[in-house]
């Protein structure tokens, strides 16, 4: 390998989905991978590095496209990156057993003028298939060097670095091509050492349309990809115009093509694609011989089965339960030992202090740091097997057809097949089901599940459960209550999901149209580093936000601190329930209290956290809450299963976990079954927890998605919960139903 | 004839695709366009309606099957 300055050069990696790209771009970076995010989009595009001899490359992962014109939020996120990043080199991933769809891409990327490599991955594959190649003749006819490839063996990866350091070093020695749609080639430094035909364009479009082009070029700044977008602008492509900024130019283009679309009629819409596979239906009659195949493959008999009009249903149902069952049965004893990881740490810390001392710092330590950090990792087994479940399902294609399966039910409400898995997700916790739409293809589905996705009942919002309905039904109603919050939050997410639709997100839905891939097995590599990368986003998250939120909520809750003759108040001592009726005539002193339980409820209503409970009492008072349960709920924002605690310490009650009958009965005394439903459905629709809205944040891209997210939903558990007490306060349902238990 | 009135496993070549632009374009970059020989693989009762083309399987919505105009 020749030596060559130690720049670092851009490669992206393009291709169509399915063609195994990832693959070839795990195989070139190994696990020198993150998450690289463009220009404020939710589209995953990974990023690795990979350094060999003087090589030096950063190596970007483009979401799949079948084409270079924008009509997913993918496909517009790949060509950005084309035209705005100026990569030093293209690596054109194509799948060698489907041929002609993948080369219909490669011929839009040629005409960008950058220089391209192409891949033939999966040419085992093809040769089963009864497809030989004629490698030297399809560079020769593309002007683009061909590198065969098997990517899940880790073939001709060696053969493509070298590739790509044959061009960096020509790179190096020649200028950046400039203006190369006027003169010469789509400026492709051709290996082969061959010209392409023509007056230098790949795919001509015949007199007519050529014409037209011309002109068109004629009004564009100089750039490498100047013809590219003078095809685009002449097919009326809403986001070529975009890229001219001049109005005058605009318009004058806007006019050339207007009369192409007026002269070409009917031809007009499908000409330049027709064209396009037309050269690649003459090219691969040179450069191929198929031994034609027809009928049934391997994998159209399984999608008999798999995708069939009464099975199919039942089938993926199955292979959810199977998936969640697993997870969570080798899930739980790991988390398990998280969990009595950080107890552990937590004792640990606290030992430092003398018992029962109290202290700012080891309660911020212990309850803050370990108490909400521990509080999301626990999850991280399940985290994992599940996005290594996940992962197995879209390495093997089966995801394609679960969204096809699931497409008939979900896009009644207005959402995507794919949105089911997250949604099913979501009931573990909302963070990694958030992550997980990104399987979801175009931004609006996406959004659209993201928005809905804290109305499914997470893991952390059982507690609560737990804690409210044995305190307020009897045994027989338990379950049937249980399974109606439930429900209640699957059918507002339906109903919210439908809405979303017909308001904020309006516009023609997306038909259902995908390519079915053919089944395969997934490499472990691939599976691992997408499980990993994943994962390690989560424990990023973790560490981080998460971290950052719990310390904020912590001093909120802890700060500041009642001074020592601070006379606290009846309605707290009556709360706690420790008072007679002579304390109520002299008021107690702060520093009088002597009940350790009854000291630290006294500190949080004095607290910001409890002083905010006191001042929202008036908005929840219409829903039959009041400051103790408004400050619970404001904890609930840290982690939704720390509303327990919360009110645990507002009613002191000594260790309160969701089955401490100590607090049932202070419930029980306060307020009614009616009530308990109302906090039950408040908890379960109101913001969700911080880390929610931090994932959101990151995964739509801006922080007002969150934002809209959470005082949306704060908003919608408003109404539901008001319209629900009003209406059982009406039919007589608001009735104590006292302490006894 | 349209395309979803195809039976499963018969062929047939596309003639035309009465849609917008936008549609048109998706599945002219997924090769579907006229002139293109294509092979009904799946097409029974409310089941997917999967198409060969150009040696992939498409799958596409029954409303969008019955726009486009096969012989």
């Amino acid at each position: 390998m020749t030596k060559i300055k130690s720049k670092t050069l851009k490669v992206a990696v393009a291709g169509n989905p399915n063609a195994g790209k990832t693959t070839i771009f795990n195989n070139l970076t190994g696990a020198r991978q993150r998450v690289g995010n463009y220009s404020g989009v939710t589209v995953e595009c990974m990023e690795g590095t990979l350094r060999r001899g003087g090589l030096d490359l950063r190596v970007i992962d483009l979401p799949g496209t079948y084409s270079l014109t924008a009509f997913s939020e993918e496909e517009l996120v790949a060509r950005d990156y084309l035209l705005h990043e100026s990569p030093d080199m293209v690596i054109n991933v194509v799948d060698a057993a489907n041929l002609e769809r993948n080369l219909y891409l490669t011929t839009e990327l040629l005409e960008l003028g950058l220089p391209l490599i192409v891949v033939l991955n999966m040419s085992d594959t093809a040769r089963e298939k009864g497809l030989t190649i004629d490698l030297a003749q399809l560079a020769d006819r593309l002007g683009a060097p061909v590198v065969a490839a098997v990517g899940h063996r880790n073939q001709g990866t060696e053969e493509l670095i070298e590739t790509i350091a044959k061009i960096a070093v020509q790179q190096a020695d020649l200028p950046r091509p400039a203006g190369v749609c006027r003169q010469s080639g789509p400026g492709v430094v051709s290996l082969a050492g061959v010209e392409t035909g023509g007056d230098g364009a790949l795919v001509g479009f015949g007199d007519q349309a050529e014409g037209f082009i011309k002109e068109i070029i004629d009004y564009l700044p100089e750039s490498s990809h100047c013809r590219w977008l003078a095809v685009k602008l002449l097919e009326e492509d809403p986001e070529a115009i975009k890229e001219i900024t001049d109005p005058e130019t605009r318009s004058a283009v806007a006019a050339v093509a207007a009369r192409f679309a007026d002269e070409a009629k009917e031809a007009s819409d499908t000409l330049m694609p027709a064209m396009r596979y037309k050269f690649i239906e003459e090219l691969m009659e040179l450069a191929c011989r198929l031994t034609p195949r027809t009928g049934q493959t391997r994998t159209d008999r399984v999608d008999r089965v798999v995708l069939h009009s009464v099975w199919g249903v039942p089938i993926f149902l199955l292979m959810m339960f199977v998936v969640f069952t697993a997870t969570f049965t080798l899930g739980n004893p790991l988390m398990y030992l998280i969990e009595s990881g950080f107890d552990w740490m937590g004792r640990t810390i606290a030992g430092f202090w003398p018992v029962g001392a109290v202290s700012p710092l080891k309660s911020l330590l212990v309850d803050g740091v370990i108490g909400g950090v521990g509080g999301v990792m626990i999850f991280l087994p399940n985290i994992v097997l599940l996005f290594l479940a996940i992962a197995v399902l879209e390495g093997t294609g089966y995801m394609a057809r679960a969204a096809i399966v699931m497409d008939r039910f979900m896009s009644k409400v207005g959402l995507h097949g794919k949105s089911f898995i997250p949604l099913l997700i979501g009931f573990g916790c909302t963070v990694p089901a958030i992550m997980a739409t990104r399987t979801l293809e175009t931004r609006r589905d996406r959004l659209i599940t993201m928005m809905v996705l804290p109305l499914m009942s997470c893991g952390a919002r059982l507690p609560i459960y737990a804690l409210m309905i044995p305190a307020f039904f009897p045994v027989q109603w338990q379950g049937p209550v249980l399974w109606s919050v439930y429900v209640a939050g699957i059918v507002l997410a339906l109903v919210l999901a439908r809405l979303l639709r017909a308001t904020v997100f309006r516009g023609e839905t997306t038909p259902l149209l995908m390519e079915l891939p053919p089944y395969r097995m997934p490499t472990p590599q691939n599976l691992l580093v997408q499980m990993w990368t994943r994962a390690w986003l989560y424990v990023q998250k973790a560490g981080t936000v998460i971290l950052g939120a719990a310390v904020i909520l912590w001093f909120l809750t802890f700060f500041p601190k009642p001074p020592a003759d601070y006379p606290v108040s009846v309605e707290v001592l009556a709360a706690a329930e420790t008072v007679t009726d002579d304390t109520q005539t002299d008021p107690l002193v702060f520093s009088a209290i002597q009940d350790e339980g009854l000291r630290q409820s006294v500190e949080l209503s004095y607290s910001v956290a409890g002083r905010a409970g006191r001042l929202l009492e008036p908005v929840l008072e219409p829903l039959g809450f009041d400051w103790r349960i408004a400050t619970a709920l404001l904890g609930a924002i840290a982690a939704k299963e720390v509303f327990v605690a919360q009110l645990g310490i507002v009613f002191a009650v000594e260790e309160a976990d969701e089955a401490s009958e100590d607090l049932r009965s202070q419930l029980r005394r306060l307020y009614s079954p009616l009530v308990g439903l109302c906090i039950m459905l408040f908890a379960l629709i109101s913001t969700p927890c911080i880390a929610t809205f931090a994932i959101t944040r990151q995964e739509a891209g801006s922080i007002w998605w969150a934002i809209a997210q959470s005082w949306g939903l704060t908003v919608l558990a408003w109404i539901v919960t008001f319209g629900v007490h009003q209406a059982g306060l009406l039919l007589g349902l608001g009735v104590l139903s006292g302490g006894a238990t | 004839m349209p395309l979803s009135k195809v039976l499963e496993g018969g062929r047939a070549t596309l003639l035309s695709i009465s849609g917008g632009r936008q549609l048109r374009g998706r599945l002219a970059a997924l090769g579907l366009l006229p002139g293109t020989p294509l092979e009904v693989i799946q097409n029974s009762g409310r089941g997917p309606f999967i198409v060969g083309v150009r040696g992939s399987r498409i799958v596409i919505g029954r409303g969008m099957a019955s726009r486009i105009e096969v012989e």
